[in-house]
């Protein structure tokens, strides 16, 4: 079983923890197209490399991102979700 | 033959205890230490088995844990491998895969038929759809393994989580000395050896896990550890693959024949258990290995009757003139053709080119396959070597070490020394704060071994490749020749190293023939993809316990001193309904409705979600999350929250509460608590707000008292004033319900005057009893699920999940009332704008029909003009409105009141129902808002 490490608790079996998906930015919903909006809403990458996920430590509710090689299915980097805004904001 | 030796020094086996078992009916004796095997030898019996496909008699070949013609049936037990067993007084062993036993197994003429059962013989000849049945039962009759009894006891096999700094993998020299070097840096380290006993031991710090093995090896270092009697599953800091090498036979006619042996089974047989492989033993060898075990033999006083190279010059002539010396005849360049078989057919001679020896024991030692199927697994990577003949670690992954002859090393002090560098280096690995990011091969020194040739023979005779399968030369060279020439195209055509071994004496054998035919290198070639198990591991191992939590809510032992009848919803136990003496099912549940309708029921629906929202931002968070509006929402109020996906689907529903100006109190469905609390965290991380949610579905408990005379009921128990005015239709309260803190809540899900009672988890039972106390005044009765589905049918609400399905969006389930498509933002509202304009292309509708239909059930068809126009999702019968009453999923065309539809039942016939209008039952809710006189 793999092991993710979770920004809050640690070194963990990745059966404590639950997965939704890459992060993606929502277009604007009120300024996109309908194929674009749909697009976000239907179509995934699922071309190998490095993503960045959504991952949750179930037992104690906590999201978080992990970044992770899909290629190689080794985890990158994880940290909390707090960072994944200041990127935005940067 | 093979017979027992006197005492030994450094032997297994313990000469005071004598172990008494039958085999095929007839007694032996043993002793303890003894495998199943190595007792049967000893005894002189030779013939342990059958072969899988021709039924040819089959003795010991490898006696390496994993002799897949050596297992056995002992008892209700089916496949036992026979030479790890040990043997065990009283056991009553069969032979596997012969029909009538061992000796007259009546299926023997299938090895004459040999020549019409080519490579691919299924795929050939059974084509015919008309006539597979009959041959699929012939060949299950005919082959496989031992005998499942389904009277066999049951046995609780339970698992075991573990965890160390190095786990080493195999218990030989070089296994050995990386566990003590590894422990004796204070590392917590484990060691799994497949044998009854290593030279390591507890003393050196080291967990000794004997009689085990490692059938799998997972991801970050997880590996599954089957010991006799439990599965450890251990967490590893570091792995040592320290798993050695597997001997590997020589192709010649007959090299299947009792008594033909690999050189390391002759070698444990004598040195484990004192037993000797025969009287006057030939040697065939391609490698050292094979000179090693002669001199192991003669030393214990065997007679070797030739040694025979395959190689042109000697790999090792130290030992050739050694043997020489000692009076063996040794002949380097010459290649064993046919072995002739005596009137017990065991291996009486071999034919060479140029002479026939007789023997009573052939020595087949063909160079060695690393044992790097686990460090594959692990991530490794092999690359073959050219000097050593054998595909050697290339690419180790970060934490796993190699050391021995898994590496090439034959030599026992040079694997010694490696061991300790391989122990040192784990220890280090896992000790390191920040791990390095990859580890190196230890430079080997190899040992000279040339390749095993497989000189073209007569094609008449059976020179075997696969001895789990029966596969010979000619069927891996067939198939090549028909064109499976890729390694995995050749596996799956002929089952080479599909077999009980996994290939662990045939796969390199066969990539050797089909580099040489197709002129390719054993790189280009490569090798099977190897995946766990590594041995076949018992089902009991696998199956183990069922790990399906159930959920209950605190009033559960009340229910069932109720008469309740349990269903599953989601992970909870709930009562469908309550069995009452001398009623059926539906009038139970027909009474349960009655109650609700007349007077006053009570149920348990503490398994809803239940979450709390706290925070300046809570109004605006559920405002974002939900379909409806929230943050305007007056403290003390509810109203329905409608959750959808981004898709615009409906995905949840449930009843939110405004306890307080910056807390909500809400409930989701009973299916959908864990996931909808998940997804809300996950929301309220992304945005940011300033507010934050608590899961309380557990800490509440909660009941629905419905029914015109449930205020009468509750206000003998609550000091919360009841009335219309004081706490409306839709209202909040908190407030004290018998000695509790209580929040009720008016909601109107079955479509009477009704509170929820919310009461904390510990006075959950207290509350319930003093209900149903106060209940009796009002003849009170407890209701189920199936109850509350009738109720809420008759009341037209649907069921998410069954009314709506995941493709379903508000509007189709008429539901776009719970929807305020106005606001800035919400989950699935840009998708909702979308599906707006479109229009509907189902709509939810309500039906009726006059009479009771029981054919009709949910899911059968509506039918419109021939085609499919839709489905039942919901119906019953209605005792209140004396009519069969329901919901359906129906084009738009259809959905218009008064239209006739025609559902399509079970046996075909037709029913016809009329759309009617929602609620079915007190259309324009008058009872849930105001109650119904007494």
């Amino acid at each position: 079983m793999k092991q993710l490490r979770c920004p809050l608790n640690g070194v963990r079996p990745v059966s404590e923890f639950a997965y939704a998906g890459e992060v993606r930015d929502m277009p604007d919903p009120d300024a996109c197209t309908d194929p674009q909006w749909a697009d976000y809403v239907f179509n995934r990458s699922g071309v190998p490399g490095v993503k960045r996920e959504w991952w949750c430590h179930i037992a104690s509710g906590y999201w978080f991102i992990a970044e992770r090689d899909t290629a190689r299915d080794a985890v990158i980097d994880t940290y909390p979700v707090e960072k994944l805004r200041e990127v935005h904001r940067a | 033959m093979m017979y027992r030796l006197p005492q030994r020094e450094g032997e297994w086996i313990d000469r005071t205890r004598s172990l008494a078992f039958t085999f095929e009916g007839v007694r032996y004796e043993g002793f303890a230490g003894d495998t199943i095997t190595s007792a049967l030898s000893a005894a002189g019996v030779m013939i342990l088995g059958r072969s899988f496909k021709y039924h040819r008699p089959r003795g010991i070949l490898s006696f390496a844990n994993h002799d897949v013609n050596a297992i056995f049936q002992v008892g209700p037990v089916p496949n036992v491998r026979g030479d790890v067993t040990p043997l065990a007084d009283g056991m009553e062993v069969l032979a596997v895969n012969t029909v009538g036993g061992l000796q007259s197994d009546r299926a023997q003429w299938i090895d004459r038929l040999g020549r019409f059962l080519p490579v691919g013989f299924y795929y050939k000849a059974f084509n015919s759809k008309r006539f597979f049945p009959r041959w699929e039962r012939l060949i299950r009759n005919l082959s496989g393994l031992g005998q499942i009894s389904v009277d066999a006891p049951r046995l609780q096999t339970p698992k075991r989580y573990a965890f160390c700094d190095v786990l080493v993998i195999g218990g030989g020299v070089a296994g050995e000395a990386a566990a003590r070097a590894a422990a004796a840096t204070g590392a917590k380290v484990m060691l799994v050896d497949e044998s009854t006993r290593v030279s390591a031991h507890s003393a050196d710090g080291v967990d000794v896990l004997t009689s085990s093995y490692v059938a799998g090896v997972y991801a970050d270092r997880w590996a599954a550890v089957i010991e006799p009697h439990r599965m450890t599953k251990v967490r590893a800091g570091a792995i040592v693959f320290a798993t050695g090498a597997i001997e590997q036979p020589i192709a010649f006619h007959n090299n299947d024949l009792p008594g033909i042996v690999m050189a390391g089974a002759a070698q444990r047989l004598l040195q484990r258990h004192s037993i000797a492989v025969g009287r006057k033993v030939l040697v065939v060898t391609t490698h050292r290995a094979g000179y090693e075990a002669a001199v192991a033999l003669l030393d214990a006083g065997l007679s070797i009757a030739h040694i025979v190279e395959l190689n042109s010059t000697s790999v090792a002539p130290d030992l050739s003139s050694l043997l020489i010396q000692r009076g063996v005849k040794v002949v380097v360049g010459d290649a064993p053709i046919e072995a002739e078989r005596n009137a017990e057919g065991c291996v009486a001679a071999v034919h060479f080119a140029g002479e026939r020896i007789d023997c009573d024991a052939v020595l087949m030692s063909g160079g060695w396959a690393a044992a790097a199927q686990l460090l594959l697994q692990a991530g490794g990577k092999t690359a073959f070597d050219d000097a050593a003949q054998m595909h050697l670690p290339s690419e180790l992954p970060a934490g796993c070490f190699v050391s021995g002859a898994i590496n090439g090393l034959f030599n026992a002090e040079a694997a010694c020394m490696e061991g300790r560098t391989a122990g040192r280096a784990a220890a280090e690995f896992a000790s390191a704060t920040v791990p390095p990011s990859g580890s190196s091969i230890i430079a080997r020194s190899s040992s000279p071994v040339a390749p095993s040739p497989h000189r073209r023979q007569d094609p008449r005779g059976k020179d075997f490749i696969d001895f789990d399968e029966d596969l010979q030369v000619k069927d891996i060279e067939n198939a090549i020749h028909e064109g499976f020439d890729s390694i995995e195209l050749l596996k799956r055509y002929t089952t080479v190293g599909m077999g009980p071994s996994q290939g662990k004496h045939s796969n390199l054998n066969a990539a050797r023939i089909l580099a040489g035919k197709r002129g390719l290198s054993m790189d280009q070639v490569g090798l099977t993809t190897a995946r766990p198990m590594y041995h076949p591991v018992p089902m009991k191992h696998l199956a183990g316990r069922g790990f399906t939590p159930e959920r209950a809510t605190p009033i559960a032992p009340r229910h069932s001193d109720a008469g309740a009848v349990w269903m599953l919803a989601g992970n909870w136990r709930r009562p469908e309904y309550y069995m009452r003496e001398g009623e059926s099912r539906e009038q139970c549940i027909a009474g349960e409705v009655a109650v609700v309708r007349n007077s006053v029921g009570l149920i348990d629906v503490g398994t809803l979600g239940k979450i709390e929202v706290h925070g300046p931002d809570a109004g605006a968070f559920l405002d974002r999350a939900y379909a409806g509006r929230y943050s305007d929402l007056k403290v003390g109020m509810t109203r329905y929250g409608l959750l959808l996906d981004e898709a615009g689907t409906i995905v949840d529903d449930g009843v939110v509460a405004r306890l307080h100006e910056e807390s909500f109190y809400f409930t989701t469905t009973t299916g959908g608590s864990a996931g909808v609390y998940r997804d809300l965290l996950r929301l309220n991380a992304l945005w940011g707000l300033n507010c934050s949610l608590v899961n309380v579905t557990g800490h509440r408990a909660a009941f629905n008292l419905a029914g015109p005379r449930s205020r009468d009921l509750l206000s003998a128990m609550t000091s919360v004033n009841l009335n219309d005015g004081a706490f409306p239709y839709l209202g909040v309260r908190e407030g004290i319900v018998g000695a509790a803190n209580a929040r009720l809540l008016r909601v109107g899900f079955v479509g009477e005057l009704g509170y929820e009672i919310h009461v904390p988890h510990s006075h959950a039972q207290r509350v319930w009893d003093g209900l149903v106390e106060q209940g009796r005044k009002f003849d009170l009765r407890l209701f189920g699920v199936e109850a509350q589905r009738v109720l809420r049918l008759e009341k037209g609400h649907f069921i998410i999940g069954q009314d709506t399905d995941g493709l379903t969006n508000p509007f189709e389930a008429q539901a776009g009332w719970a929807v305020r498509m106005q606001k800035p933002f919400f989950i699935g509202q840009r998708s909702l704008r979308l599906l707006e304009r479109r229009g509907p292309r189902q709509l939810l509708v309500g039906f009726e029909i006059e009479n009771a239909v029981p054919a009709l059930k949910e899911c059968h068809l509506a039918i419109d003009n021939g085609e499919i126009a839709g489905r039942v999702t919901s119906v019953t019968y209605s005792n209140t409105l004396g009519k069969t009453i329901g919901l359906a999923m129906i084009k738009p065309s259809l959905a218009v009141l008064g239209t006739k539809l025609t559902f399509r039942v079970t046996d075909g016939s037709t029913v016809t129902a009329t759309v009617c209008p929602t609620p079915f039952f007190d259309h324009d809710n008058q009872r849930q808002k105001f109650g119904v006189a007494a």
